[in-house]
């Protein structure tokens, strides 16, 4: 008996306070709130991903985001630490439709509002997310404010806030300030991988492959990892505007001409591109979830990747003599990944580390390896 | 890769009758592939043996051959046709077996003939399990432990090596049948015999039980360029153990965490490519709820029933894809029709839940086993859309037509705890009924889960309604109250029986659209579901199309059950392209994710929904329709009339009035004595004292049926006083609220006519007469076109009565009528103001398209005009057979009796020159194995012993042997027919049961006064004729053709194909 009535607070009626969502355009949305209480500002995103909700939620990529779910149900299987894809959530308000309170799953160690509640995140639940994710769609992203205050007394003062704000320094604020060396016994390789805000995965990934991993942070210089005298260099994902990171970029430049093999994913494939005189814009919606189909052009297969990005390289920017568009996504035609010829480098920008998403392109590292094993030969 | 340019005819084959295990899922399949194959200007050539499908319209195929899908038949089709391809993926495990067979053969190759879809080492692989477990050990996915055995001997060797208990899976079987878990050797035995029966291949598989684990499947689909992608994944309500097709099944999956559903999506991509499936596949899983150790269970490489929800529950158009590719084009060269913009090559995104119940046929056959294991027993299922698990679950039990507004089923209220507790050791269909019953008894969550081993996410869900519910009851119905319910998808009338209160307000429901992309890409498909929110979508689509044109809505029947199949899906779907076709907008609201109707293109705007007043209310609040068509729905759409003639909506056709005149007892005599039409006697009963009176007064035999029947619903006949209380206690038991009818029963020629009516005129395409006489329902009994043995006047006089009806009843539209002719004088038994299942049939093949014809009529046309007389139409030069088709090896302690319930899933045609030809093809087609030899072995009732004499002395003098027991022996020996005399099962062995056993017994004639209880004598022979897979004949009428068939001595082979399309 005790049991059911400690379920017995629903998600839907609980008595949970009010929260809103007020966007740039001035809608607003009534929910109820879950997570932290307060007031915090973001870029209102959506990704379409079924699961991975906590690898989302662990991603630095979405620094200074408010991330809404598609999907109606989230929290089902819990949290847990093994699936945390960073040390801590960097994402600035969540939206859901409907969170779990009583989650099922064997690995599962808290429930997903208590995580966001130890994590500092304010949450909105119970609102049409479909609604909102349409907006974004038609309007494209835009800055929103999620608050317990009343939205309605402090319309014009959040407004204002939210037109001023600007994801800043994003890089900056996700990066390792010292260098962290991971390995598994008698590694084969050893892989620098720059931090940008990088996903565990990655460095799973690689580790996974008998890489002794080196992540550095994200202004390390090319000097600095020529001493570390490693057969490859790992590009990680990370978050905001590629083009706000003009020191990364002039130090890549050199960091190329090291000759040693380069795997970039995201952030690192943009600042890649643009290292190399390409351009960046940026996305009317970006490209968030699980689903999104991309072309290899080399072999004429369509695979299906995972996709986290509001940025993308303008493929008619790179210059047809250094490097040459490698993968184009399905639905939109954009740049989705970039061969190199002026340097042992290649690029994509969707994430082959997957978590959460689907596996199906994790053979580029393997790639990755094979260039680092031509390399000694 | 386009189309191949070799392809330019192909062949395709579907799936045959509606059987439990293979329904409507592949009329939806198969006409999708026929219109993808028309699309690319290929020529399509169709073989299936049922003509209540859609795919077998003259609007789907080229050429049309309604004929059986038997080996030699496919062959003569492919030699008269001279087609370059055959598409064997969607034609269900039908069109699959045939297809590897004709290519094992060498057919295809030596006539030059390509297979599409699924090349022969594909299907071996995936369907021999001892291949199957050889290729999953290759590419490193796990297995169950199991082995293949070809004796029982074997079975039991293998089974003391892995431990009790083990399942019995048969190879090359539909739906599982013949399988079973065995829990010791005894039961092994028996289960194993069995399976190796029924597998052609005298396979069966021994394999571990791993009940308790998550059942999770997921839809893949490959291209022959390896582009491979997951359509959808789908978690089972109930762990491994159940049967996918009689477990709730929730999409997506929802309770795997990213690593486990990646885990499962990577192995069924591993999978399917290493089959080398080019098209669609369904991987099932069963997943360890306590660790990541799973086991591939199954893999079918064709669409079936699970990819036709995966279809509907995503709106990728999984079959339409699957031909695409099977004639050359790629993943990223088929466009999304759903978005128009992105490519069928990605992963759809829900954003919503969908689930899928299925619906039994328990309520029909009370004597039925209803325990729940590997095989299958559901005949439909109803989908359902939420926003949330709860909200998509109560639309679900409303949706499946059990008289439910919610979770809770009266009759478990009264049973105490400790029965509640019981019933959750065993699985039947009232599973998650029961389930609920014990979370409201405040059983725990911990407890239940570890008895069911239900995921407790599922559990914790359904405790959420109980709390609602309790919450409802407790204080003041507050808005807040209201809008919380409501978003749990309460109806109105629940919120205010379950609280005690008026509604404080009342909300419509709003649209959402089902778009593949969960909103990310602006998609333009009109496929709409209902929840409480604050966009309504399908508003706004309608406002920006604005197309101008009136708008009609189509009720759709609901799930497949005895009684109202696929037939009434045939119906709708004509009526909307006939809508289409006069310049109405068409939209379809129905809940079955089986079928055409629910195909988002078929109308101009589909409503995934239940079909209840308030859900149909809100739907015509944002349509506002110019009217509503409810005459094709079956049963299910007829009951709405009067709530939406109440609402002021414009019922096309039959108006409700004149509906409800056909169906109240006292207004149908009403209407009958003014007509000068005469009916059997009768009486409306409320009561058991009642019912025996009026049967006393009738005299027996008496008919006894509840008002508003369906399929003939709980329908008997009484001999005695004892069978009107026996049926009398099940029919209370069950709460029907409605009165019961009790007739004289007449033993008379049943005459059937499905007539169109304008108002003035009528037109009656043909009269159907049928082989058994009235007491075996019409849906069971082999119904003739042209009738063979009416006289004129007797046809004249049926002319006469149905024109008097269809215009007393100011029929527009279609009306059904049933007669009976008994000593020569013709009297109504039932009037249905609606299509019926004879539509389709009739339609074809007399060529006039009924419905077309209705609709036009409902929108003012007249007969007259569309260049039709009054009267009956001149017969053709075809005699065509509907033979039923029946599910009873699925469904154990059935007795298979025909009687006034209807019985039969399914059907198939037969159509020749002659009566006995097209009989025989009809038989053929359904499955009876037409023997020129062997024994016969007959048991009937003292009233039919007269009559038997005639039907045993042609089989003897065909040379079969006849077997008898005592009272048939006795008198077939007395009429100088020699019958040996075998012993009564009550009696010791060797008898009757040791002789079926024995093989020597090809056909069983057998009739009997009582039925239905399995442990009757009679009962117990039936059902072990059904078990040895012996043609049973259990009326006499039935047996008597039959005979006349074989005496005829010719076979299918001497029998002309016929090409629908030129009748």
């Amino acid at each position: 008996m005790l049991d059911n009535e400690r379920n017995g607070t629903m998600s839907l009626f609980n008595q949970s306070e009010k929260a809103y969502l007020l966007l740039a355009n001035g809608q607003i949305f009534e929910g109820r709130s879950f997570g932290a209480k307060g007031t915090v500002i973001g870029e209102v995103v959506f990704t379409t991903s079924l699961t991975g909700y906590e690898e989302t939620l662990t991603d630095p990529s979405y620094y200074g985001q408010i991330v809404t779910q598609t999907f109606p149900l989230i929290g089902n299987y819990g949290v847990n630490e093994a699936d945390k894809e960073s040390d801590k959530s960097y994402v600035s308000g969540y939206i859901v439709r409907e969170w779990c309170n009583a989650p099922s799953n064997f690995r599962m160690e808290g429930d997903i509002n208590s995580f966001l509640e130890k994590e500092n995140i304010i949450g909105l639940h119970n609102i049409d997310t479909r609604r909102l994710t349409r907006t974004i769609r038609e309007a494209g992203v835009m800055n929103g404010v999620i608050t317990t205050e009343n939205v309605y007394e402090k319309k014009d003062e959040f407004l204002e806030k939210i037109k001023a704000y600007e994801i800043k320094n994003a890089v900056k604020s996700v990066t390792a300030n010292k260098n962290f060396t991971y390995s598994e016994e008698n590694p084969k390789y050893r892989v620098v991988l720059m931090d940008f805000g990088y996903k565990r995965n990655i460095r799973n990934e690689l580790v996974k492959r008998g890489c002794e991993v080196i992540v550095v942070p994200a202004y390390t210089t090319a000097d600095e990892i020529k001493a570390l005298s490693p057969d490859g260099i790992m590009l990680s994902n990370g978050p905001g505007n590629p083009a706000e990171n003009v020191e990364i970029i002039g130090n890549l430049k050199e960091i190329v001409k090291l000759g040693i093999p380069i795997f970039g994913i995201c952030l690192g494939h943009q600042l890649m591109a643009l290292a190399h005189g390409g351009r960046t814009e940026k996305l009317k919606y970006g490209h968030r979830g699980a689903n999104q189909p991309v072309i290899d052009l080399e072999s004429g297969k369509t695979y299906v990747t995972s996709q986290n990005h509001g940025y993308a390289v303008v493929g008619e920017s790179i210059d047809e003599s250094i490097a040459s568009v490698s993968h184009i996504n399905a639905n939109d035609k954009t740049c989705e990944g970039i061969k190199y010829k002026n340097s042992n480098a290649f690029t994509v920008q969707f994430h082959p580390e997957a978590h959460g998403g689907p596996l199906d392109t994790a053979y580029l590292f393997d790639e990755f390896i094979s260039r680092m094993n031509k390399e000694e030969k | 890769m386009p189309l191949r340019s070799d392809i330019k005819k192909v062949l395709v084959i579907g799936s045959g009758p509606i059987i439990i295990g293979q329904a409507a899922e592949f009329d939806y399949a198969g006409a999708q592939a026929c219109r993808a194959l028309k699309q690319e200007g290929l020529e399509v050539v169709l073989i299936n043996s049922n003509p209540a499908t859609i795919m077998t319209d003259k609007a789907m195929a080229d050429k049309i051959y309604i004929e059986p899908l038997t080996l030699d038949v496919v062959k003569r089709v492919i030699e008269i046709e001279k087609p370059d391809s055959v598409l064997s993926t969607l034609g269900g495990q039908t069109g699959l077996t045939l297809s590897m067979q004709l290519a094992e053969e060498g057919f295809l190759e030596s006539h030059n003939v390509k297979l599409l879809g699924a090349v022969p080492e594909t299907i071996h692989k995936a369907e021999d399990r001892q291949a199957f477990k050889d290729t999953m050990e290759k590419i490193g996915e796990p297995c169950i432990p199991s082995k293949v055995v070809e004796t029982i001997d074997d079975a039991v060797d293998f089974a003391k090596i892995i431990g009790y208990p083990v399942i019995v899976r048969p190879a090359f079987t539909l739906g599982g049948t013949g399988g079973g878990i065995a829990n010791n050797e005894d039961e092994l035995r028996d289960i194993s015999k069995n399976g190796l029966r029924l597998s052609p291949i005298t396979q069966v598989l021994i394999e571990k039980c791993i009940s308790g684990w998550k059942e999770i499947e997921f839809e893949v689909i490959r291209d022959r360029k390896g582009n491979v992608i997951t359509v959808c994944s789908m978690e089972n309500f109930d762990p491994v153990g159940i049967h996918t097709g009689d477990s709730i099944v929730i999409a997506p999956a929802v309770t795997l965490s990213d690593r486990e559903y990646q885990m499962l999506r990577t192995a069924a991509i591993n999978i399917i490519s290493e089959l080398k499936v080019e098209g669609g596949c369904n991987c099932q899983f069963a997943l360890h709820p306590t660790s990541f150790e799973y086991a591939v269970i199954e893999v079918n490489p064709r669409v079936s029933r699970s990819s036709a929800l995966a279809s509907k529950a995503t709106g990728y158009p999984i079959a339409k894809v699957a031909t695409k590719i099977a004639i050359g084009y790629t993943l990223d060269e088929i466009i999304n029709q759903v978005t128009g913009k992105t490519y069928a090559c990605f992963e759809p995104a829900l954003d919503y839940v969908v689930i899928k119940f299925p619906k039994w046929a328990f309520d029909k056959f009370v004597y039925a086993k209803r325990t729940l294991g590997t095989q299958m027993k559901a005949t439909g299922e109803v989908m359902a859309i939420g926003t949330s698990f709860e909200q998509a679950m109560m639309k679900a039990v409303r949706s499946i037509e059990l008289g439910l507004d919610s979770m809770n089923l009266k009759k478990l209220e009264k049973k105490s705890t400790a029965e509640i507790m019981q019933m959750l050791h065993t699985v039947d269909d009232e599973r998650a009924f029961q389930v609920y019953e014990a979370l409201k008894r405040g059983v725990s969550i911990d407890e239940i889960h570890k008895l069911t081993m239900i995921d407790k996410w599922f559990l914790n869900k359904l405790m959420n309604l109980v709390n609602l519910e309790k919450w409802l009851a407790d204080g003041e119905l507050t808005v807040e109250k209201y809008n919380t319910a409501k978003q749990y998808g309460y109806l109105d009338s629940t919120i205010e029986r379950m609280s005690g209160q008026k509604c404080p307000i009342h909300r419509d429901a709003v649209f959402k659209m089902v778009d593949t992309c969960a909103g990310e890409f602006k998609a333009e498909t009109p496929y709409f579901y209902s929840t409480f929110d604050e966009e309504n979508e399908a508003e706004q689509f309608i406002e920006r199309k604005n197309t101008g044109k009136k708008k009609v809505i189509v009720f759709g029947s609901g799930p497949i059950r005895i009684g109202q199949g696929i037939e009434f899906d045939y119906c709708s779907v004509h009526c909307v392209w006939t809508l289409k076709e006069l310049g109405y907008e068409a939209i379809i609201c129905n809940n079955n994710p089986e079928t055409v109707s629910t195909d988002f293109d078929t109308g101009d705007r589909l409503y995934f929904d239940p079909l209840t007043k308030e859900d149909v209310s809100s739907i015509i609040a944002t349509e506002k329709p110019y009217g509503v068509v409810v005459q094709f729905g079956g049963q299910t759409a007829i009951k709405l009339t009067r709530h939406l003639a109440d609402m002021g909506v414009n019922i096309l056709g039959t108006s409700a009035d004149m509906i409800d005149a056909a169906e109240d007892r006292e207004r149908f005599d009403e209407v009958l004595e003014k007509c000068g039409i005469p009916r059997p006697a009768g009486h409306t009963v409320m009561t058991t004292e009642e019912a025996v009176k009026a049967a006393e007064s009738l005299g027996y035999p008496v008919l006894l049926r509840p008002s508003y029947v369906l399929g003939g619903q709980n329908m008997i006949i009484a001999h005695s006083e004892a069978d009107v209380v026996e049926y009398m206690g099940i029919i209370t038991s069950h709460m029907i609220e409605n009165p019961v009818l009790i007739d004289k029963y007449m033993m008379g020629t049943e005459v059937e006519v499905d007539a169109i009516c304008d108002g003035k005129d009528f037109l009656i395409p043909g009269i159907m007469e049928h082989i058994e006489r009235a007491g075996v329902h019409s849906g069971d009994s082999i119904s003739v076109y042209p009738a063979q043995n009416l006289s004129k006047k007797i046809r004249d006089t049926i002319i006469e009565y149905t024109g008097r009806l269809a215009k007393e009843l100011h029929v527009i539209g279609l009306v059904n009528i049933q007669y009976v002719v008994y000593n020569n004088q013709v009297y109504v038994i039932e009037v249905n103001p609606r299509s019926s299942r004879t539509v389709p049939y009739i339609s074809k093949v007399t060529g006039i398209p009924m419905v077309d014809i209705a609709t036009k009529i409902m929108f003012g046309a007249t007969l007259k005009e569309l260049g039709y007389e009054s009267g009956l139409y001149p017969e053709g030069d075809y005699v065509a057979v509907k033979v039923p088709v029946f599910s009873f090896e699925k469904l154990q302690d059935v007795d298979t009796m025909l009687g006034p319930e209807m019985k039969s899933t399914g059907e198939c045609l037969g159509i020749a020159h002659t009566f006995e030809d097209a009989l025989l093809k009809g038989l053929v087609g359904a499955g009876y194995d037409l023997k020129k030899e062997g024994g016969v072995f007959i048991s009937v009732r003292d009233t039919d012993k007269s009559e038997i004499v005639a039907i045993a002395d042609k089989f003897s003098r065909m040379g079969f042997e006849l077997y008898g027991t005592s009272g048939t022996a006795s008198y077939l020996n007395k009429n100088m027919i020699a019958t040996n005399l075998v012993r009564k099962i009550s009696e010791p062995e060797p008898n009757t049961i040791t002789l079926l056993e024995s093989g020597k017994i090809h056909y069983v004639i057998s009739t009997s006064a009582k039925g239905r209880l399995p442990a009757r004598d009679s009962v117990k022979l039936r059902r072990k004729s059904v078990e040895r897979s012996i043609c049973s004949l259990t009326a006499i009428d039935t047996a008597r053709a039959l005979a006349n068939v074989l005496a005829t001595n010719r076979t299918i082979d001497d029998v002309e194909l016929v090409d629908i399309t030129k009748i």
